[in-house]
């Protein structure tokens, strides 16, 4: 028997999006923490896209950034291009995407974690985690089990006193190109094969995921000439709140655009007998917004085009990423129908397209706090979760990673929710719902999206992450003289008022504005379309110079201020079922008037609040009618006894 | 804690389920796991023994209240029939005793009395209706549905109150909310996928859709007031000079139908109200003796005390004594009367009198203060003339003239009302953000709203506190 024992505060199982996340929280917090990988050469690997951030994914890396995270901070000094997307439609769904240089991102996450004091790096397989009966005191909680360490392949334990799981997609993981399947997790990585095992042990059930990837090509077979160039925004605007705009202002790499036809679709259908989703050789189910190419020709039968996007690797190779043709269709069928597509048509492919199954996590195991339920200090976090994207790993491992050290801690656990934070609801939904397929962040989850915007991330979130103890007191006083300046120029703005007089008019008059009745408000002109506050500085004798940040703020403040008001009142109402809480010990058999299906639901995932338990799947607002009125008769019932 | 919804449900709660009010009869309901044990302790049969127990479910039962500290002789309170539900075939699918007894305040409140220190709870305002909804029995709407038919004061009132949740309106409000959540659907699956779903043309199409279900909805609002007046009744106020015969209009409005009086707030006697029907209209009459001493102040009605009554009121009553002189106390009562529905009665019409106020003076008088159509109607109190060609103004004002209601369907509810005006005013607000230009997911905001204000119609969205806010408008022993 090997005795070696070594002694720390949290062992994070996994480095890459949501493990480096959470380790960094944890030592950053001072807590002594150890993150094992397969392979210490590929920590932060991005094994699909080459890109960071985009729709409600680009939300999700301000959300980090605001609390404390590293995401935002590495992709700003890896990028090769940035860009805002959707920049025609309202503030709430503008995104930031960019391009990375996959090494350098992996390299500078590795050194930022090297750096890091109480953070040890180490390369071995867990093999199983290690726990004990859960004492008394914890038994009333809910808790069956309390996690005391882990063990590696070696045999040498890891003693701990919390473990966050970011597994990722190795766990017993295959991969499968056609017929050809390899046993082996992402970019013919070692997968893990043990630790399954020990987790069904402990009494977590695991189910089977699968998501793709599309083929690599070699850069010099590609006929660019054929696409058209899609570049960066000039200037960019930096991920982090605490990166400095200049720093982030350099020469970008562009990106192509083309277009598969119907010749490629016709080799798809032709062959979709042979790819194994549709041959049903793979158990795992796919995402259903991150769709393989067979997917969307079967899906969107009339659609004689579909977009495909050629993105760099990075700037150490040859190697792009065909954006919007993921496949695990065989090789051979793989090469003729990317060869149909203009610029490719004498392409070469590098590395094929995989489809990877996965074991991860049964829905309703999990505490809002990212906890198993029944084993205390077991946390786990990203695609283990049933999760996909590498924004909405690196959010959920931040999360358990704060609340790990909260526990051990002993402070306040970390709680955002849905109206707080797209990371509110993704871990809500992650917690709540049956999510049949690997769970991908988008705008339309967000029910309060126009408060929850990529802009004010830092104003929604950064106290949080100052009460956590991640940002430090500067960068947080940097947030509040923000705030300051932008409530003090939206006060201005609504009380300065330009007179209907001749100077004006003709102001109006050049702007194309229709001229003035009465005295009004900048506030009010700048909710004209033709105007902004920009356009409005040769009429505002009393302006002072602001940053654009703020600028940015005041003008969305102004502008949208009803839709904001209205959202607002929306969560008042969310609040207010948030709010009713759910004893941890009902007896969801009691209430005789439940339905069948709701008693299980709510057995099954037992919410904490009445809000919460409105959201399950199967529990209806009837159902919640009866739950609100059981709980009150209780309460009041209690209140009589007493 | 252990299991407390047994607690709750074990306790066994009693009330008075019939009006409280000296009737023939009266019921007292009583509902629990202990409603059989508690009742045979003050129930005795024919040959006075406690046998309640023996007797099979869901039958009547004869025998006596009786209250066994007392002497043999004094010991029986009433002379009563017991029914026995047994659970789960009850209203409440618990144990339900209902004791038929006879309908005075006194002997009903010594039973609810005996019921009580014999170990049953004073239910809460609703509470049986509750359980019942607890218990499975029943669902949200349901109970509210139920609620309604309580209430209602007419066929009309009923008649809606059973309908609106099964029918029509059901049926339109889920339509609705149909065609919404497709267009939410519609535009949150662009957003997040622009290059499969595209938004180009759809603000037209957008925009016909909400403009129908807008007219639509201003369709039904506009039989709201009159559903919920139908439904409700019409508060009516009648003001007048000293001896212009209010009095005598209030007891020929009375006395020809004698009608429910009504005890508005619950509990609360210091407001009355005469409710009178007019064939299927519902007049409330303030009563403005209940308002004042009951000695010689009645005849002194004076503009003061009418005043507060007045703005309140859907309809003024103005009688007017038609051989007296318009005095500056009648001018000050038609000045009240600006912007309210008014009718005036010229009474005393029978008496010969060549002095006689014509109804163009009064005309005169009125348009002064106001521009609304007003009825003049000439009465004799005492003959008992003019009661007709009243109610014909009534529904004339209040109706169009259709004394029985013609449309399909009526909103009947406030709640209902309030939440159709609340999406109603939502669906403007997204008509505005596509004339105003701005992109389409500003939209969601106010689409969400309005399908959320439907469904708490319908009861497919949780309200706020809908849920104890149908259950708190319940009366004692509901």
């Amino acid at each position: 028997m090997i005795d070696i024992r070594e002694k720390f505060d949290v062992a994070v199982i996994g480095a890459g999006h949501a493990g480096c996340e959470a380790a960094l929280a944890c030592a950053r917090l001072g807590l002594e923490t150890v993150i094992f990988t397969m392979s210490a050469d590929n920590i932060a690997f991005m094994p699909c896209n080459p890109h960071i951030g985009g729709s409600s994914k680009g939300h999700l890396v301000r959300e980090i950034d605001a609390l404390g995270g590293e995401m935002g901070k590495n992709i700003d000094k890896s990028f090769l291009q940035s860009k805002m997307l959707n920049t025609s439609k309202g503030p709430a769904v503008h995104s930031l995407r960019c391009q990375a240089d996959k090494m350098e991102y992996s390299k500078q996450m590795r050194n930022v974690l090297e750096k890091q004091n109480h953070l040890f790096i180490k390369q071995a397989e867990v093999s199983e985690i290690l726990f004990e009966d859960a004492p008394d005191n914890l038994k009333g909680n809910g808790y069956q089990k309390k996690i005391t360490g882990v063990k590696i392949f070696s045999g040498i334990i890891y003693e701990a006193k919390a473990v966050v799981l970011c597994t990722g997609t190795y766990l017993k993981s295959r991969c499968l190109t056609g017929e050809a399947i390899t046993y082996s997790g992402p970019n013919g990585l070692q997968p893990s094969n043990y630790l399954s095992d020990s987790l069904i042990k402990a009494g977590i059930e695991l189910r089977r995921f699968k998501t793709g990837t599309p083929a690599r090509m070699d850069g010099n077979t590609i006929d660019y000439s054929k696409m058209s160039e899609q570049f960066g925004d000039s200037p960019v605007i930096p991920f982090s709140f605490d990166t400095k705009k200049d720093d982030v202002q350099k020469n970008q790499v562009s990106c192509w655009l083309t277009y598969t036809n119907e010749k490629t679709h016709e080799i798809i259908r032709n062959n979709i007998d042979r790819s194994p989703i549709y041959a049903g050789i793979i158990e795992g189910i796919g995402p259903r917004y991150c769709p393989s190419i067979e997917d969307k020709v079967v899906k969107f039968p009339d659609h004689d085009r579909h977009q495909v996007f050629v993105e760099p690797e990075g700037t150490y190779t040859n190697e792009v990423y065909i954006d919007g043709m993921s496949s695990s269709l065989p090789e051979d069928v793989q090469i003729a129908m990317y060869r149909t597509v203009p610029g490719l048509e004498n392409c070469r492919i590098v590395k094929n397209a995989y489809a990877i199954e996965y074991d991860c996590l049964c829905p309703g195991q999990l505490n809002p706090t990212l906890e198993i339920k029944h084993i205390h200090g077991l946390f786990s976090a990203g695609q283990f979760n049933g999760s996909s994207g590498y924004e909405e790993a690196a959010a959920q491992g931040l999360y358990a990673g704060i609340n790990a050290s909260m526990q051990i801690l002993n402070r306040p656990y970390l709680n955002i929710d849905r109206s707080e934070g797209y990371i509110g609801v993704l871990i809500d939904d992650l917690v709540t719902k049956e999510n049949l397929e690997p769970y991908r962040m988008m705008t339309s989850r967000a029910e309060y999206r126009l408060l929850l915007r990529q802009d004010n991330a830092d104003i929604r979130l950064r106290g949080k992450g100052h009460d956590v103890g991640l940002i430090d007191d500067e960068r947080y006083n940097k947030l509040l003289q923000k705030i300051e300046l932008i409530n003090n120029e939206v006060a201005r703005l609504k009380s300065t008022t330009v007179g209907a007089n001749p100077t004006i008019q003709k102001f109006m008059q050049e702007h194309n504005s229709s001229p003035l009745k009465t005295a009004t408000s900048l506030a009010e002109l700048i909710c004209r379309p033709e105007f902004s506050y920009e356009a409005l500085k040769d009429i505002d004798e009393k302006r002072v110079v602001l940053p654009d940040d703020v600028i940015e703020q005041v003008e969305i403040t102004i502008r949208y201020e009803g839709y904001i008001n209205r959202q607002e009142r929306q969560v008042e109402q969310f609040k207010k079922l948030e709010k009713k809480m759910i004893p941890s010990d009902i007896d969801y058999d009691d209430v005789s008037s439940l339905r069948l299906e709701a008693r299980q639901k709510l057995k099954k995932f037992s919410p904490t609040n009445i809000g919460q338990a409105s959201r399950i799947g199967g529990v209806n607002p009837a159902d919640i009618s009866v739950l609100i009125i059981y709980l009150d008769s209780l309460y009041r019932g209690q209140n009589n006894e007493k | 804690m252990g299991n407390v919804f047994n607690n709750y449900s074990g306790d066994t709660i009693c009330a008075i389920a019939t009006a409280m009010s000296d009737a023939g009869i009266g019921i007292i309901r009583v509902s629990g796991n202990e409603a059989v044990d508690i009742c045979d302790k003050i129930y005795c049969s024919a040959g006075m023994v406690h046998n309640l127990k023996s007797h099979k479910p869901n039958s009547i039962v004869y025998g006596y209240i009786c209250d066994e500290r007392k002497k043999p002789d004094d010991k029986i309170i009433d002379e009563i029939m017991i029914s026995y539900m047994k659970a789960p075939h009850s209203y409440t699918k618990e144990d339900v005793i209902e004791i038929n007894s006879h309908g005075g305040m006194l002997v009903m409140n010594q039973i609810l009395n005996l019921l009580i220190e014999n170990g049953c709870r004073l239910a809460e305002p609703g509470e049986f209706t509750k359980r019942a909804f607890l218990n499975g029995r029943i669902d949200l709407t349901q109970a509210e549905a139920i609620m309604d038919v309580i209430s209602a004061q007419n066929n009309f009132a009923l008649e809606s109150s059973r309908n609106q949740l099964r029918g029509k309106i059901l049926k339109k409000i889920k339509s609705y909310r149909e065609k919404i959540l497709y267009q939410m659907a519609f535009i949150e699956s662009a957003l997040d996928d622009p290059e499969n779903y595209d938004l180009d043309g759809n603000n037209d199409k957008l925009k016909k859709i909400l403009n129908d279900i807008i007219s639509d909805i201003e369709v039904l609002l506009s039989t709201a007031d009159e559903g919920l007046i139908r439904k409700n009744g019409i508060k009516t106020v009648i003001v007048g000079k000293p001896n212009a015969g209010k009095s005598s209009l209030l007891n020929a409005l009375t006395g020809s139908e004698r009608a429910i009086v009504t005890d508005i707030a619950g509990t609360t006697r210091d407001i009355i109200e005469e409710t009178v029907r007019l064939g299927d209209i519902v007049l409330h009459v303030i009563d403005t003796a209940g308002i004042r001493n009951t000695n010689d102040v009645i005849e002194k009605i004076g503009v003061d005390r009418a005043k507060a009554k007045v703005m309140e009121a859907d309809l003024i009553l103005y009688i007017l004594d038609s051989t007296s002189n318009i005095d500056d106390e009648d001018k000050e009562i038609i000045s009240l009367c600006r912007n309210k529905k008014t009718i005036v009665l010229l009474n005393k019409d029978d008496i010969e009198d060549k002095n006689k106020i014509s109804n163009d003076i009064v005309r005169m008088l009125f348009s002064e203060v106001s521009n609304e159509y007003f009825p003049i109607i000439r009465t004799s109190m005492l003959k008992g003339d003019g009661l007709e060609n009243l109610k014909e103004a009534v529904s004339d004002l209040f109706f169009n003239g259709e004394i029985v209601p013609k449309r399909e369907v009526y909103i009947t509810n406030l709640r209902h009302k309030e939440l159709l005006l609340k999406t109603l005013e939502s669906l403007k607000l997204v008509i505005n953000s596509i004339d105003s230009g701005l992109s389409e997911d500003f939209y969601t905001v106010d689409l969400t709203s309005a399908y959320t204000s439907l469904g708490e119609i319908i009861g497919e969205e949780i309200g706020d506190d809908l849920a104890e806010e149908i259950f708190s408008k319940f009366c004692m022993g509901k």
